[in-house]
């Protein structure tokens, strides 16, 4: 037992120790990336619209007439107590544009990944335990498809159907006008919200206008998830100890289940980690496509307006939030699974 | 494998065996492809082919110009359905959906063909270089090319897009540029790993032995037996590269529409017909994404298959043993004495 809390231990702070240097990276990248440009921002976003003076003054206030090495310096100071910024075009801190908008990202990505698991998980074991047979193919076509369907292609066919042909469910927006006015803002999480003023009217409202998109992104992780499963599965079912469990006579439908299908999930996990990187930026153009009110879709309007510290602050938060988030999936499969460790 | 990498230190005065024969070593298992993985690597290869046909010969093939509006001197209808004279109906700005669809391919194809081709030069020496000499230059490298590829694909892309839109403003070489750097960060590592296990075996230090120079071993020794996984790579990235691509022109930081005709570009426009129940302009250009990235896809995996010996299946062959003579037969617990 003390043998493996000390290889635990030992794992976290390899792996933390590796976390800083990755930030770091990906903070100066983020930071070199937006001042290359030549130009200065201040008059990128807003020339024109102000006289030369206010200008300058602007330019001052936000600190882009000190030498690069300094601004360099303060926008890691920054960073390091959370602090990102004033958006340059309507003057509010990044900080609240995140709190204001994540929780409507964080309410599509979560149903998307429960979207995912229910469609990737029933498929890939399938497609994976009856390998190269009719339904694998099929499945496999499904998976290759949706992966190969772009998140807004996807997400204008279900439109079409759902919401103009059949007319069954809404295709933009978070929730219906007089939803949004009516219910009070507590956890800027409106699914949540609706729930804690006990607006049971209002939550449905705003389910429905969460499944086209939730299914929209979700299918595309569910293409991924289907490939990993499969390809796991088919790889665990070769090994040994599947073999043992087949001499011993076990049915091949417990052999897949309860031997195979679970170890061949640990791999599944970390991967899917991975794929924040392909969630976030589906999800960008899922809420572009919906008119999602998230993060994304407040990225993509600052871009339009050539807002280089709201793009840089929202920029730097998804670069964390994907090493933030690789971090805890790899500490939770060490804590799975013991071979991780060593 | 071994048996062929050893081969050139046998005979170094030889003309280096590049080439035809080092790229039929690195097809050759596309020829022993067998069942499904066959079927697959076939169709994707065929749908590919038809879209470079498209691509090629789109002004002959489509029946107007991506950007023509009217006919001899007839405006096209606005919004029009599909009909006679347009077969895949027309857009709100009244041109041709066929036409933007076939010129379409030109662009994906010229984007992709781009930006793999520059990735790959950039990828592959850096990771052959970074790997074989080690040191800090090799740890700095992958620390960087680690944190990009971390990078959400599409922030970086859209990032680098709306920096060069500044620059160099909406061209093809632009949109290809800022696709390019997300795909670095993969022929690099697969790159550099396989030459950190390559440069350990013993023909390489047969090579150094006789005194070759670091840059002979990676051209002629290490080269050929590092770049075995790129074509797999590099197929799914073209895959990738046109859905990025897409997602770019539907953000609005693609090629611009002025320029050439862009499938997401077509499909941003197509989200606000979506409303009024007109499915024709968005359903065009998205099939034709639809069905090149599964292409491309469906040849790698095959590709995948084959050359990957973890998922390589063989045909079965019946083994037939010959009947045992009575000496040798088994014994069983009633011969005991």
């Amino acid at each position: 037992m003390a043998a493996r809390s000390g290889s635990m231990r030992r794992y976290l702070l390899q792996r933390l120790a590796l976390v800083v240097p990755m930030v770091w990276v990906l903070v100066t990248l983020v930071f070199l990336l937006m001042r290359v440009a030549p130009g200065d921002p201040v008059s990128a976003a807003l020339g024109g619209r102000l006289s030369p003076a206010a200008l300058a003054a602007r330019r001052h206030a936000a600190g882009f007439d000190k030498p690069l090495v300094v601004q360099y310096g303060e926008y890691l100071r920054d960073v390091v107590t959370l602090n990102f910024g004033q958006t340059l075009t309507d003057n509010r801190p990044v900080r609240e544009v995140l709190i204001d908008n994540g929780g409507a990202t964080l309410t599509l990505t979560l149903a998307a990944l429960i979207v995912a698991f229910a469609v990737g998980l029933p498929l890939g074991r399938r497609a994976g335990r009856h390998r190269d047979t009719p339904p694998d193919v099929g499945i496999r076509l499904f998976g290759i498809i949706t992966y190969a369907a772009p998140v807004f292609f996807l997400g204008l066919i279900l439109q079409l159907v759902f919401g103009v042909f059949l007319d069954w469910l809404p295709t933009s927006d978070q929730a219906g006008p007089v939803v949004q006015a009516e219910v009070p803002t507590r956890t800027h999480i409106l699914l949540l919200d609706a729930l804690l003023a006990g607006q049971w009217n209002s939550f449905v409202d705003v389910l429905r206008h969460l499944i086209l998109p939730a299914v929209t992104l979700g299918l595309l992780l569910a293409g991924v998830l289907i490939r990993l499963v499969r390809v796991n599965l088919i790889q665990t079912l070769r090994s040994d100890y599947v073999e043992a469990a087949r001499a011993r006579g076990i049915r091949e439908s417990d052999v897949v289940g309860r031997h195979a299908f679970r170890n061949a999930l640990v791999p599944v996990v970390t991967v899917m980690g991975l794929q924040i990187a392909l969630l976030l930026g589906g999800a960008v153009l899922t809420e572009e496509t919906f008119n999602w009110p998230g993060i994304g879709s407040q990225l993509v309007n600052y871009l339009n307006e050539r807002d280089y510290t709201a793009v840089q602050g929202i920029i730097t938060v998804f670069a964390v939030a994907v090493v933030v988030v690789s971090l805890l999936i790899d500490v939770v499969s060490a804590v799975v699974d013991p071979r991780v460790r060593y | 494998m071994s048996q062929l990498s050893v081969e050139p230190v046998e005979e170094p005065r030889e003309p280096a065996p590049q080439g035809g024969r080092g790229i039929r070593r690195v097809l050759s298992p596309v020829r022993s492809a067998r069942g499904i993985a066959r079927i697959l690597l076939w169709a994707g290869a065929a749908i590919s082919v038809l879209f470079v046909v498209l691509a090629v010969f789109a002004p002959w093939i489509a029946p107007y110009r991506f950007d023509q509006y009217s006919a001899g001197g007839h405006p096209f209808p606005k919004q029009g359905a599909p009909d006679a004279t347009h077969l895949f109906g027309t857009t709100v700005q009244s041109l041709d959906v066929a036409s933007r669809v076939v010129f379409g391919a030109r662009t994906a194809l010229e984007v992709v063909v781009q930006s793999v081709v520059i990735s790959l030069l950039v990828g592959v020496p850096l990771g052959l270089v970074s790997g074989y000499l080690g040191g800090w230059l090799d740890r700095s490298l992958v620390l960087v090319m680690d944190a990009l590829f971390a990078f959400p694909s599409l922030l970086l892309a859209i990032v680098l897009s709306f920096l060069l839109s500044g620059l160099i403003g909406g061209t093809v070489t632009a949109a290809a540029l800022s696709i390019t750097v997300v795909y670095i960060p993969q022929y690099f590592r697969v790159v550099r790993n396989t030459t950190v296990s390559a440069k350990e075996a013993t023909y390489v230090e047969a090579a150094r032995a006789i005194g070759a120079r670091p840059i002979t071993v990676m051209r002629r020794y290490l080269f050929t037996n590092v770049v075995q996984s790129v074509p797999v790579i590099g197929t799914l990235n073209a895959a990738d590269a046109i859905l990025t691509l897409a997602a770019l022109g539907f953000l609005g930081y693609g090629v611009q529409p002025t320029q050439a005709a862009e499938w997401g570009y077509d499909l941003q426009r197509a989200v606000a017909d979506a409303g009024a129940g007109i499915w024709w302009t968005g359903l065009y250009p998205g099939l034709a994404i639809v069905l090149l990235v599964t292409g491309l896809t469906l040849a790698g995996e095959g590709l995948n298959e084959t050359l990957n010996p973890t998922l390589r299946t063989r045909p079965l062959r019946r083994v037939l043993l010959p009947p045992l003579p009575a000496t040798l037969a088994p014994r069983t617990h009633r011969d005991r004495p």
